[in-house]
């Protein structure tokens, strides 16, 4: 990280526990109330201008952490920090002006658009909600972002239903909308993966340039490590609610610490039969996050386990090069 | 040389929708061989889920089987009536389906389930098919102990394993997988995936493997037959296929693709995108989407070219 960059998002020690709904029985019995841990202590810093990703598998917390970032859902506990203000618990106003200024785009643009809203209302409904612009300079401005997106002609788009559009055209005016506040941070959560794998390249190229036109910071949440490998500057690995590595991509891509990381990376398949690649075999599957695993959360699977490992957490620690590692076997 | 297993000439597959007819599959003709992996690609609506469907006359309505043959072990199962199918499917030919939550009985143990399955098509007695059930799940990696457990009880990884146990029950010469790690994460995923690679080996077996991912083809399969809107537009071995594609969806598809291997890749992307089947282009279904498009492509439907010697592709331009 450089020294002087501007912070523009910080997470300290967040923390998101959804409590387990119990049935009538079980309350007659009183039975303890039990947590999903999704999101368990913790904590990032994103630059202006990078694109920061958090990558796992299902399960991880990686969209809980999108989702409490832009308060969507109420933290448990920790802090954020959105331009040097803490956003963690406000309210109202304060809050709605926040959110003009961290938007969010969804996976799925079959749910995320109102399907008896037009194209347009959709897109400039957000210049109405902050009293922005209305009637000829709502369209203008919604025609002019239609067209930076590629829905062309704009002005057909502007008045079709969902319904009329492709994955891929919905997903571009679900991205138009969150551009269209101009804000500094856009949490993508996994805006590539319900489209089209010839359709995906475009969408992601659209990402980018569109980053750099509108000088926008995106947090990239991703399951697929290629993908994240070829949009990210700085990469999360997730697991089980917790932050087990994180450094810039060239770090994380080729010369990860992390054993879940490492395991992770050689799990992935390559479009190149010639490429013959070192398994590092993992046992099982991600344990529940209702009652995770004591100590570091990964060593019931990790070969490399030492008596430590079951009963410590490990911190993330700094390897050098803004290159973090939670693991009991590189701490010395 | 193996001796071919499964052919098909000129397979067609309607959809017989209100809004008009779906032309899921067209013209499709391939053969797999006996102990062959083919990789089946192609994007969502590509019609490579059908061509599965297909092969086992399960096609579900509207959808129809309108013309073409397919030929398994010499027997033609386009002239086979449902009873005789019924003797073909799970014994010759089955099927492991994408999410195995909703292709196994909630209300059944899994154990339950394989001895029923085996109780069903074999004469055999209880014990005998008991036996066999706990060979199964040995052979793909569960306990003996959870015979007696329901599907809710096993993670996805673990009754994807079920599905496939179930697949392999009756040892069929041919397993048809339609996209069976698409629900499981990428660890996971290649668990099944090797496990997959070595019962191959184990029961002997053919597979026909469905997928969106090329990558997964890359690694598991001996050839790549890729589809493209209810066309197959290539068919080759997996090596001479990533070496040189050579129609031009597969060679644009290749550059879209991201690399975990590399670094500073620059992706391409295809422009526009897959055509309605119901109103499918004239010619080659790629053509409006094709950077070498000629005058050709877009009046006559190109056959599939034979250009070396295991090397399929339906294109005009391929001809030089």
């Amino acid at each position: 990280m450089n020294v002087g960059a501007f912070m523009l998002l910080k997470v300290e020690k967040l923390k998101k526990y959804f409590p387990v709904q119990k049935s009538f029985l079980e309350r007659l019995l009183s039975r303890k109330l039990e947590y999903v841990k999704a999101v368990d202590e913790i904590s990032f810093e994103v630059e202006k201008g990078e694109v920061f990703t958090l990558a796992g598998e299902s399960g991880c917390g990686k969209t809980t952490t999108g989702r409490l970032i832009v308060r969507l859902i109420e933290p448990t506990g920790g802090k954020i920090f959105f331009k040097g203000t803490d956003i963690t618990f406000l309210k109202g106003e304060p809050l709605r002006k926040i959110r003009k200024n961290a938007q969010i785009i969804f996976q799925d643009p079959y749910a995320s658009l109102n399907p008896r809203m037009k194209i347009g209302d959709s897109v400039g409904n957000p210049l109405e909600i902050y009293n922005l612009a209305f009637k000829e300079d709502k369209k203008r401005l919604v025609l002019e972002m239609l067209e930076k997106v590629g829905l062309e002609p704009a002005d057909k788009f502007y008045y079709a239903y969902p319904h009329e559009l492709s994955g891929g055209q919905r997903q571009r005016a679900a991205i138009a909308r969150a551009m269209i506040l101009n804000p500094d941070l856009v949490v993508a959560d996994e805006p590539i993966s319900m489209i089209d794998v010839s359709l995906r390249a475009k969408i992601l190229e659209l990402m980018i340039q569109l980053k750099e036109e509108l000088n926008l910071t995106y947090i990239f949440i991703t399951h697929d490590l290629a993908v994240a490998k070829y949009i990210s500057n700085r990469v999360a690995i997730m697991y089980l609610g917790k932050i087990v590595e994180t450094g810039l991509k060239e770090i994380i891509f080729s010369e990860a610490l992390h054993p879940y990381t490492i395991a992770l990376l050689s799990a992935i398949p390559v479009p190149n039969p010639k490429v013959k690649r070192k398994y590092m075999e993992l046992k099982g599957e991600v344990p529940s996050p209702i009652n995770p695993p004591s100590g570091c959360r990964f060593h019931p699977r990790c070969p490399y386990k030492n008596a430590k490992c079951s009963v410590e957490e490990p911190e993330l620690v700094d390897v050098g090069k803004g290159h973090y590692v939670a693991c009991h076997k590189l701490a010395h | 040389m193996a001796e071919e297993l499964l052919r098909t000439e000129d397979l067609k597959v309607y959809y017989y929708t209100q809004d008009g007819i779906v032309r899921a599959v067209e013209n499709v003709n391939f053969s797999i061989k006996k102990r062959e992996t083919i990789g089946v690609v192609g994007e969502s609506g590509s019609g490579k889920s059908t061509l599965g469907l297909a092969i086992l006359k399960l096609v579900p309505p509207p959808g129809k089987i309108v013309n073409g043959k397919m030929f398994f072990q010499g027997i033609e199962l386009t002239k086979l009536n449902e009873k005789e199918m019924q003797k073909i499917r799970g014994k010759k030919i089955s099927m492991v389906f994408q999410d195995p939550t909703t292709s196994l009985n909630p209300l059944m143990k899994i154990g339950e389930h394989l001895t029923e399955t085996i109780l069903v098509h074999e004469k055999v007695t209880r014990d005998e098919a008991c036996e066999r059930a706990l060979k199964l799940l040995e052979d793909v990696g569960i306990l003996r102990e959870r015979f007696n457990d329901y599907p809710h009880q096993f993670s996805g990884g673990m009754r994807q394993r079920v599905g496939i146990a179930l697949a392999l029950a009756l040892k069929p010469d041919l397993v048809i997988a339609d996209e069976p790690t698409s629900s499981l994460d990428v660890i996971v995923q290649f668990q099944i995936l090797e496990l997959m690679k070595s019962l191959k080996k184990l029961y002997d077996m053919s597979l026909i493997l469905i997928t969106h991912d090329i990558s997964i083809v890359s690694e598991i399969a001996d050839k790549i037959a890729l589809m493209y809107a209810g066309h197959l537009v290539e068919i080759a071995e997996v090596a001479a296929f990533f070496e040189e594609p050579l129609h031009p969806y597969a060679e644009a598809l290749l550059h879209s693709v991201p690399n975990i291997q590399l670094s500073d890749q620059k992706l391409e992307y295809i422009p526009g995108m897959p055509p309605d089947l119901i109103n499918p282009p004239r010619g080659c279904r790629f053509h409006p989407r094709c950077s070498y498009v000629k005058e050709i492509c877009r009046e006559k439907e190109p056959p599939l070219i034979q250009a070396k010697p295991e090397h399929f592709v339906k294109c005009f331009n391929y001809v030089k």
